[in-house]
């Protein structure tokens, strides 16, 4: 954290200074590392074996927050009898279909629960990120619990069996963790949860960038969950993103499978019509009860006029998506020429996606690419001066793309919003205007789009009407004709039919009247006043400081802050008091907006026929769930696995001790000619693991090129223990090349005792660290650390596995061509 | 900073909090535009600066030490088998500066502040300040011939602004202010990490009765000097200068003396 969000980091020092305890558990001593508290170091890709490990240290010694756990989580919850754990299937749940290669979650539910389209659904469109509130109850209870959770198939029972295996001894085999330090840091986090304390687990890409990321980041859930530290304050999991205003990305998404506000994205079989799609969005239960509001308001802010009840608010003119359409499944079908045009923007996968090599062929194969940058990226300029170029393996002269570079306007030089990892909108001001030809994302997406508008009215087809359709008409400010960023945020917030302003999500609605351009950004505008731009500090009012910028759903700062609360509505401690129950003014109150139905009294109890919110219990914190309760077991909407289990990486050194299914069998290894195997087997003995290092940003673009920083980290290096350099005969400041099955690179060597040699299952482990931001271009060059890594992705998210994967490494530069 | 009587500003630096992000480096370099110092890999942890110089004016230093229980660093540190340090090091703007002392032509002086700055378009690059400096911070800059070092962003603070060093740092480890303010707080910040478990922290540069009489610019160090390159007891190279004229004069008297000693003895002789 330290080192990829040294402002972020200044919190964890502030609280560190008040008395909290920090805990860094890396496979490298890192900046963190130096400031902390405690320092485990670990094997990359082994953190569900030493997470699953503190659930079982919990969960055998009683370590649980029981109340919490027994209000507030699906523990009690009974599962189908055809459920058949890992324990039972030597690494497989129930439901593995081979043949497919995919499993169907059936056996998954909840018993008593009628099961069907919902698994079908997610068969023909697997969108983990989509469909979290499923469970596909009729109501808020599921039918059986045993609230002493006792019953064999509860969920507190399936959780102790699950993790039954996963102790301080296997932490040590698999992790490389003496099991003492496991212990210590399972008691720290016990020591410093319950109803006086609270915990908090900070994670970045180190957890996603897995074959089984999505599954890292559960089990922290798990252990939040059990311990009651998910909304309290001081608790929770904190995702810290990758680049400024990732999190808005995702509720705005750049991805394929969501609309704004985590809605779906229409699925051409499943969805055809609007009620089918509305049928399969809008849960009886909790909020989601109100996703046709968002839809139809979503519509209504897209084709405006044109959007009516007749023709389904135009819910036609939707992308409609059929399978898989994810960045590397796209880069593997650019690769075999199934894709004609390609937009990058912010982006350099030449070099800053995994397996470079496969990104450039894939390019090579594009009749147009467009790269808008601050900066001519490698990836504007791999057709002329690539290492494929170098190697004799592609031929400018045969590379057919046609690239336009098109310079970017930076954030200094344009209005708008970054929506950091807490949800809160902040606004900038455009501080200068941009020089030359540089122009703004909102200006190129825009003027782009009026004038592919102005050439397909002159045409005039039928088919162009969703493009024709589309409310484009923003003020344009200045001489550049730039579109106003803050009419755009004023359209994302929502207005009425008189264009007034909402003031939050609450006041959508279904038939047309409202339009609303993300649901849950609804509020950002309320009063028509921009509340993202609100910059009073933080000694003028509360600690919550609510008037610093805005924060998604409503303005709360705390997600689920129901749960500060116990069910009875009381804060749990006066130490952790944050939202409460006001018996006498009947009214949910505290320091924070009452994540809550505001008047919902703590022992409401839904009568029959109730929906959405009300269909909920007056003690069901987590209101977008059907159920109201935290899952510790997930019945829908992963697909590999209701439950979190240690595989390994697809490449690993080491065997899984746990099961004969040793990796995750649902993850997706996209087999190709570009996208080779290092296999099993001791060509490749030794683990490597990418990340970032707090001089450069992401793949160098705004870094490499600016001599203030590019002088901080001037060369590409590797980082490796004093024992594997002396294993390999590698030098500090001399040179090692690196070989996986995709690329050979060379780096610099340090040597360095912050990289610890492991012991695992017995025998030395080494690991091999490598920053990722470099490439050929700029002032600070150096081979791309992403050309190693393969594609084996997260089944759930798509994301490639590159904290984890086998290499080889030996002294002296790279063979040159 | 306008008032009648300019309080003596300076920075304390609590190397305890630093997490090594250069930011202060970086913010250095763009308010005070100085050039790039090479783009050389030193191979020497996550330091490829090396050393204060005419282009680097703030330096992170990145020591990797063994553990030492018996000074008790942090726990982690003994566990894991290694300590990092970070420590930003800067001009000192010593109480009794060499450099200053030294500079024929007046280009150094000391200002309102009591800091210690070049004036650019008087320096004649001489250079006699460069040996003179303990600490060798002050440097000529190659291709230019001048001498270039830390202002204390004496702009800025002309327009009641804090150095940018100051300004960028994320976790308050510079710290600017008027000086016995900072070595009040920096007493109190020593007894806390202290009491934390790194019996060897101490404030170096904090003591007016040193060698160049405190710094300006101090520090809170969690081991030794030398482990992070400075001198231990730096002493203002000027100090003996009175008393090296002293006895130039005595011993030139002496000369003086023997000769004409010399002379009237061999006088005598004839």
């Amino acid at each position: 954290m330290a080192e990829c969000h040294p402002v972020g980091f200044q919190w964890v020092m502030e609280a560190k200074a008040r008395g909290a305890r920090v805990i860094h558990v890396d496979p490298r001593f890192t900046r963190t590392s130096a400031l902390a508290d405690t320092f485990v170091a670990i094997r990359a890709g082994s953190d569900i074996a030493f997470l699953g490990a503190i659930v079982n240290h919990i969960l055998t010694n009683g370590r649980e927050f029981r109340e919490y756990v027994e209000a507030y989580t699906n523990a009690a919850t009974i599962i189908d009898e055809r459920f058949h754990d890992t324990e039972d299937l030597d690494g497989l749940f129930s439901g593995w279909d081979a043949g497919k290669h995919a499993y169907d979650p059936q056996s998954w539910q909840y018993a008593g629960m009628a099961t069907g389209p919902a698994a079908a659904h997610q068969e023909d469109s697997p969108q983990g990120e989509a469909h979290g509130y499923g469970a596909r109850l009729k109501a808020g209870n599921p039918p059986e619990t045993d609230p002493t959770l006792e019953h064999p198939r509860c969920v507190y029972q399936i959780l102790k069996r699950h993790f039954a295996r996963y102790t301080p001894e296997l932490v040590e085999e698999v992790c490389g963790v003496p099991r003492e330090r496991f212990v210590e840091v399972a008691e720290a986090l016990c020591d410093n949860s319950g109803r006086e304390r609270t915990a908090a687990i900070c994670y970045a890409v180190g957890w996603t960038q897995h074959s089984t990321g999505v599954q890292y980041i559960r089990t922290a859930a798990i252990i939040q969950l059990l311990l009651g530290n998910v909304g309290r304050p001081g608790g929770g999991i904190l995702a810290l993103r990758g680049h400024a205003s990732i999190q808005g990305s995702t509720d705005i998404p750049t991805l394929y499978n969501i609309l704004p506000g985590y809605l779906p994205m229409p699925h051409a079989d499943a969805h055809p019509t609007l009620a089918d799609y509305l049928a399969a969005v809008c849960a009886p239960a909790g909020f989601w009860g109100h996703a046709d509001a968002f839809v139809v308001s979503l519509l209504k802010a897209w084709f405006g006029d044109a959007a009516t009840t007749e023709n389904d608010f135009c819910y036609d003119h939707l992308p409609f998506i059929t399978g898989d359409h994810s960045t590397y499944r796209t880069m593997l079908d650019m690769a075999d020429g199934k894709v004609q045009g390609f937009f990058v923007m912010g982006e350099n996968p030449a070099v800053g996606s995994a397996n470079g090599r496969l990104q450039r062929f894939a390019m090579a194969e594009l009749d147009w690419l467009v790269v808008r940058d601050l900066v001519e990226i490698e990836t504007a300029t791999f057709w002329k001066d690539g290492p494929e170029i170098d190697s004799g393996e592609l031929r400018t002269a045969g590379i057919g793309t046609e690239v336009f570079f098109l310079p970017a306007a930076a954030h200094t030089e344009k209005d708008g919003t970054f929506t950091n990892t807490q949800r809160m909108l902040q606004w900038h001001h455009k501080a200068v205007e941009p020089e030359g030809d540089r122009r703004s994302d909102l200006w190129f997406s825009f003027h782009l789009g009026r004038i592919i508008r102005e050439k397909l009215a002159a045409a005039g087809e039928a088919r162009d009407r969703a493009v024709l359709d589309l409310a484009w008409d923003y003020p344009l400010l200045g001489h550049h004709h730039e579109p106003s960023a803050d009419a755009v945020l004023r359209e994302i917030n929502g207005v009425d039919g008189d264009g007034r302003t909402l003031s939050g999500f609450m006041d959508l609605k279904a038939d047309g009247s409202t339009a609303c351009g993300c649901w849950i950004y609804s509020g950002c505008y309320a009063d028509g006043v921009n509340q993202t731009a609100r910059r009073k500090p933080g000694r003028e009012q509360s600690w919550v400081a609510p008037e610093w910028g805005w924060a998604w759903p409503a303005n709360r700062r705390l997600l689920y802050n129901r749960a500060s609360a116990d069910p009875a509505g009381n804060p749990w401690s006066e130490r952790k008091k944050y939202v409460w129950w006001d018996a006498g003014a009947r009214r949910w109150t505290g320091h924070d907006v009452p994540d809550f139905v505001a008047d919902m009294a703590p022992d409401y109890v839904p009568p029959d026929g109730a929906t959405a919110e009300h269909a909920l219990r007056g003690d069901s914190p987590f209101i977008m769930q059907t159920d109201g309760r935290g899952w510790l077991f997930v019945p829908s909407g992963l697909v590999d696995g209701p439950l979190p289990a240690h595989y390994e990486p697809h490449e690993s050194p080491v065997t899984n001790p746990l099961y004969g299914q040793g990796t995750n069998p649902a993850r997706l290894t996209q087999p190709h000619r570009l996208n080779p195997d290092n296999g099993p087997g001791g060509r490749y003995p030794f683990v490597m693991t990418t990340y970032r290092l707090t001089e450069h940003h992401t793949a160098g673009g705004m870094s490499r090129f600016l001599s203030h920083l590019a002088e901080l980290q001037p060369e590409m290096f590797c980082e490796v223990s004093p024992e594997l350099a002396a294993e390999r005969g590698l030098e500090n400041g001399g040179w090692a090349t690196i070989h996986s099955s995709r690329a050979t690179i060379e780096a610099r060597v340090l040597v360095t005792g912050r990289v610890a040699a492991l012991t695992v299952q017995g025998r030395t482990l080494h690991q091999v660290g490598l920053p990722y931001h470099w490439g050929w271009k700029g002032l600070s060059t150096g081979d791309a650390a992403n050309d190693l890594f393969g594609l084996a992705l997260d089944p759930n998210v798509h994301i490639q596995e590159d904290k984890a994967a086998t290499c080889d490494i030996r002294p002296g530069r790279r063979p040159r061509p | 900073m306008t008032t009648a009587e300019p309080t003596r500003m300076g920075f304390f630096t609590d190397t305890s909090v630093c997490i090594g992000c250069k930011a202060c480096e970086v913010a250095c370099k763009e308010w005070n535009d100085v050039p790039t110092d090479g783009l050389d890999f030193l191979a020497t942890s996550y330091d490829n600066t090396g050393a204060l110089g005419a282009d680097t004016w703030r330096h992170v230093a990145f020591l990797e030490r063994p553990p030492v229980p018996a000074a008790g660093e942090g726990e982690a540190a003994q566990d894991s088998g290694i300590r990092w340090l970070m420590s930003s090091d800067v001009c000192k703007h010593c109480t009794h500066a060499a450099c200053l002392d030294v500079c024929p032509t007046g280009a150094l002086f000391r200002t309102e502040f009591e800091t210690v700055v070049v004036q650019q378009d008087i320096c004649n690059g001489c250079g006699y300040c460069v040996p003179a400096c303990p600490f060798g911070v002050i440097d000529q800059r190659k291709g230019d011939g001048r001498v270039w070092k830390c202002t204390l962003c004496y702009d800025r603070l002309r327009s009641d602004m804090v150095p940018a060093c100051a300004q960028a740092c994320p976790t308050a480890s510079i710290q600017f202010g008027p000086l016995d303010e900072l070595r009040a707080r920096a007493a109190g910040r020593l007894e806390l990490v202290k009491e934390a478990g790194v019996p060897g922290a101490h404030l170096y540069g904090a003591d007016e009765t040193d060698g160049v009489g405190g710094f300006g610019a101090f520090f809170l160090l969690l081991d030794r000097p030398e482990v992070y390159g400075l001198p231990p007891d730096p002493v203002v190279t000027t100090r003996d200068l009175p008393a090296m004229w002293r006895s130039a004069g005595a011993a030139a008297l002496a000369v003086v003396g023997a000769v004409a000693a010399a002379f009237l003895g061999g006088g005598r002789r004839r």
